[in-house]
Parts: structure tokens; sequence; C-alpha cells
């Protein structure tokens, strides 16, 4: 039986949060876990910090409402700022460098570091970095596979969209490759 | 078995309403509620369905109205303000015995409130849905399954009585998404059959009427105890509720939907702490569930009530329990969600004996002691 994972996932509106939210819920749901996905909603969306609340478990979910992550995908500074000192200790935080800069960092956590903008920009790849983090929490912290995130992404992209199916896949595997700054 | 998908509350709610044989939405937009509408507007016109966006919610209900007398399903959702508009047109439904689905995706109140969850229309749902002598069913989902779930339940109630149904969710339950297994589309002929319903005598029956308007006071009366009698029995056969680990439990936490969700992880917890902790989550709440309350009175030692709002359905546990077992309080209010940890912190001191109404006041405790009464 694999560990709960409550995972907060936040950043500016528009830059896919909570897409990347939907597909490790969608990854939990096809290895049969139990997983709630809760957004942030109304103005906050627009402009300010958008944040995504993801609980993947063996048991029915209570409260699906993050308030102790066990891992936080930050992808600017404001929603780093945010949300770090709720991460459990022992925790994972995955970070988008490039957007994130210059940060206060605990010590009793785990820090994944990812220019994951830069990379996706570098890569043909505009608009994925947020893949990119969810392939580098992936590999961080296990919590479903590889291959398992692939059919995720098939079941999130909408079939309007069916030609991105293929590039998120590559984005989620640069996120996972990616492994020069751990701290 | 069907696939699992993953669906926000409002969409699942509203699919299972159209394989309930839904095919009639009117309504008006209005946060959180706003998804419910526009996958109506999506898949009405192309199942042969009517998505009818009205010019306000009184428009809406009224239109639900003369659907509903029509004989066909037919529902309008809103969240809190839009209901307060709804709610003449709801108690016109009552007493034109019409049965129909209104959905609330309740936010904080009052007034425009905010559009965070909230729980705070328990009184206008379970108390005052409408003016005059009536009751709307309640149903309380707590998950996007029992929000599709529901929908169903609620046409087949509502048929069944000839009463309104309301699913009073919240927009946690409405925006959050979960696995859902959505139930089997009903077949046309499973539908019941309405021979009350204004579809035309074609001169081979007695016409039929559809209204609320009684000037003698003595058919006002029969009118009203006649759908009394109905109340009485949905209340003795339509009570549903979920026990969780009461069997032995010194402490139960009563709550419903969403904050059924925090009290059940706080009382998770309070177990591996060793408390005796249990749930009783009503999952209708008119009916009130009183049956599954009564049956733990003899075991357990006290009660905690949670909910979003500063104490509505407390009301309804106190009045059960009659003094028989101290029933404290904690809540949030306004669309402010509680964590786990502060319901599991009251859920310690009901547990120690204490009894209290907390309500966190600008970010303190404030703790008052109360005196039981009975």
């Amino acid at each position: 039986m694999a560990q709960p994972l409550n995972i907060m996932l936040a950043g500016f509106g528009g830059q896919g949060i909570l897409f990347a939210g939907k597909i490790i819920a969608y990854a939990g749901l096809i290895d049969e876990r139990e997983v709630s996905w809760l957004p942030s909603y109304g103005p906050e969306m627009r402009g300010g910090t958008a944040n995504c609340s993801v609980c993947l478990s063996d048991e029915p979910i209570g409260s699906p409402l993050v308030t102790e992550p066990d891992a936080l995908i930050a992808m600017n500074l404001p929603s780093y700022e945010r949300f770090i000192d709720d991460v459990v200790p022992g925790g994972v935080v995955v970070v988008d460098s490039s957007m994130v800069g210059a940060c206060t960092m605990r010590h009793d956590i785990e820090y994944y570091t990812v220019p994951a903008t830069s990379l996706a920009e570098e890569n043909g790849l505009k608009g994925l970095a947020n893949v990119i983090c969810v392939g580098k929490l992936l590999e961080a912290t296990g919590f479903s596979t590889e291959e398992v995130c692939k059919q995720a992404i098939d079941k999130s992209v909408p079939a309007s969209k069916a030609q991105l199916k293929d590039a998120n896949k590559r984005a989620l595997e640069i996120g996972e490759a990616w492994t020069a700054s751990v701290c | 078995m069907a696939e699992k998908v993953l669906m926000k509350g409002n969409e699942a709610l509203a699919e299972a309403a159209i394989r309930a044989g839904c095919r009639h939405f009117f309504g008006y937009p209005i946060t959180p509620q706003t998804e419910l509408a526009a996958y109506m507007a999506k898949r009405m016109p192309k199942i042969g369905g009517v998505y009818l966006q009205a010019e306000s919610e009184v428009a809406a209900i009224n239109m639900v109205y003369g659907a509903s007398a029509a004989g066909v399903r037919v529902m309008t959702s809103s969240s809190s303000p839009g209901i307060s508009l709804k709610q003449e047109g709801i108690s016109y439904m009552i007493g034109a015995d019409l049965p129909g689905l209104i959905v609330n995706v309740q936010r904080g109140g009052p007034g425009l409130g905010g559009i965070q969850p909230s729980q705070a229309d328990y009184w206008q749902a379970t108390r005052a849905v409408g003016h005059g002598d009536g009751h709307v069913v309640v149903f309380a989902p707590s998950t996007v399954q029992e929000m599709a779930d529901s929908a169903a339940s609620a046409f087949e109630l509502g048929d069944k009585y000839r009463v309104p149904v309301m699913i009073l969710a919240d927009g946690l339950l409405g925006q959050m998404m979960e696995p859902v297994i959505l139930p089997e589309p009903l077949a046309d002929d499973a539908l019941p059959k309405k021979p009350w319903a204004l579809t035309g005598h074609k001169g081979e029956r007695e016409h039929t009427v559809v209204n609320s308007l009684f000037l003698v006071a003595a058919e006002l009366e029969s009118s009203i105890l006649e759908r009394a009698e109905r109340y009485q029995q949905i209340s003795r056969d339509e009570q549903r509720a979920e026990s969780f680990l009461t069997e032995d439990a010194d402490v139960i936490v009563v709550a419903y939907g969403a904050a059924s969700r925090i009290a059940r992880s706080a009382v998770v917890k309070a177990r591996e702490q060793g408390i005796k902790a249990g749930l009783i989550r009503p999952i209708t709440l008119w009916p009130y569930p009183k049956d599954a309350l009564e049956a733990t009175l003899a075991s357990a030692k006290a009660y905690l009530v949670t909910e979003f709002s500063t104490g509505q359905m407390v009301e309804d546990v106190r009045l059960v329990v009659n003094g028989r077992k101290p029933v404290s309080f904690f809540a949030h209010t306004g669309g402010v969600v509680p964590t786990p940890d502060e319901v599991l912190e009251a859920l310690r001191l009901a547990n120690e004996g204490e009894v209290f109404d907390i309500i966190p006041f600008q970010g303190k405790l404030t703790r008052k002691k109360e005196v039981q009464n009975g």
C-alpha cells in the first residue's frame, strides 16, 4: 500500500496549475486509488494565485482541502511564499526556479528546483512548465508511474486539443529526467 | 461495471440528472454552481432536451413549475442568493403538489455574501423553503459520487410523493473533482406515470387541475392535511444517514455534506489517538435522520456538531437528543472551511466532558460554556 499523498499546486492563473493537478488525480484514478481534486475558485483565479489541492490515498478521503501538504509544486514566488510554511517536515517541494527566483529555503524539507518555464521554452513546449513540474514530482515522490501518468495525460487533455498529448508526455519526461539541482 | 471518470460535483450531478430522465433545465448563472448550468447548456440540445437560461431566478423556478405540471422531470440549480429568489415559486410548487429538483450549491451569506463554500442555508432548506405549511425533501451529498446518486433519488422521491426535492450541496462539493461511476441512463418507459399531469384530456378523461389557490379555508386545510400525511410517511420511511465507527463511540460528531468530510478526517485522527470517536452523517436533512441519532443515545457520552454556519443543524440534533446527553458545537462560517485539526481539538474537549459552543472569532477561539437544558 502506497502512502497517502496530499499535494498543493500553486502558481499564477494561466500556468496550468489546475490541469497539472488533474493529471496527478487521473493517475491516482488509473492506479485505483481514492483521489480528490479541489481548485481555488473565484476572483482569486484572475491575476492572483491559482491553487489546487490533490489528495491520493488508499482510504476514503476526508477533507479534500490540503492544509498541510506532503508535496508542494510552486510555480511563482507569491505561491511559494504563501504555502511553503504549510509543507509538513520531511515533505517535498518542486520549485519552478525560472519563476520563483531567490527565496528563503527551509532545511527540513526536500527541494527539487527545476527551471521549468525556461526548459519548456527551450524544448518548444511553451506553456508546459506545469507538466515538467509534475514529471519532477513523479520522480521525487513516485506517486505513480511514468506509464500511468502518460495514460492520465491522454485522459486529461481535451479531445479538441488531442494534438498536444505528445508534447505533454515529452514535458513529463523532461521533468522526470531533470536531476541537476536537487538540494 | 461502468468506467470511473473524474468529474466535478456540479457536472456529475448534471449528467446524473439527465440519466435519471431529466430533459428540462431552467436556470440562471451564479458561482459556485455555474458548471452545472454550463454542462446542461452543452448537453441538453444534443439529446433533444431543453436548456433555458431564464431572465431571472424567479422566472426559472416558474418555468420549472410549468414543466413539472406537464409531467416531465425538470430541474433548476442556483446558489444561496438565487435560491432566496426562487422561494416563492418553490412554495407554489409545494402547494400545487409538483415534484421537481432544486439544487442549491451553497455559498456564504447573508446577502450577496461570498462565493466560498457554506452551509448557512440549512434553515432555509429545512424550515423555511417558502411561505406556508410545507416542506421539501432535502438531500445532502458529501462526495461527487453522491452528488450523482442523489439526483436519481431526488427525482424518484419527488415523483413518488409529489413533492419538490432539494439537493443541498456547497461550493466545495460543486467545484471538486473525484472519481465517479455514473448511473446507467433510465429508459424512457421506466419513468413513472403521472395521471395528474396536464397533458390534455383528449375527451377521454376528466380534466385535471394543478393549482395552489384554495379560497375556501376548509378546502385548503384538507389539502394541507392530505400533504401532511405524505410528510409523515416521508419522515418515517425516507430518513437516510451514514454511521461511521459509532457502535463503541464515546463521542459522536454529527456533520453533513462537506463538513462531514472534515469531521471524518478528525474522527480517524481521534481514533489514532485512542479517543473513541464516531460520525453520524445525515444524508437527508429533511426528513432529519432521527432514528440513526436515537440509536446511539444509549452508548454515546457526548455529541459534537460541526457545520459551516454559526449553528443551524445543531438545533435538530438538540431536538433529538433533548437534553439526554451534552451537545457541543464548533464551526466556521462565511466561506472559511475548518481544518480537521480544529475539529479534532473540539472533539477532544467534548470527549473530556466539556460542553461548549465554539465559534472562532477574529482568529481567536472564544468559548462559551453553555448550560444544558433538561
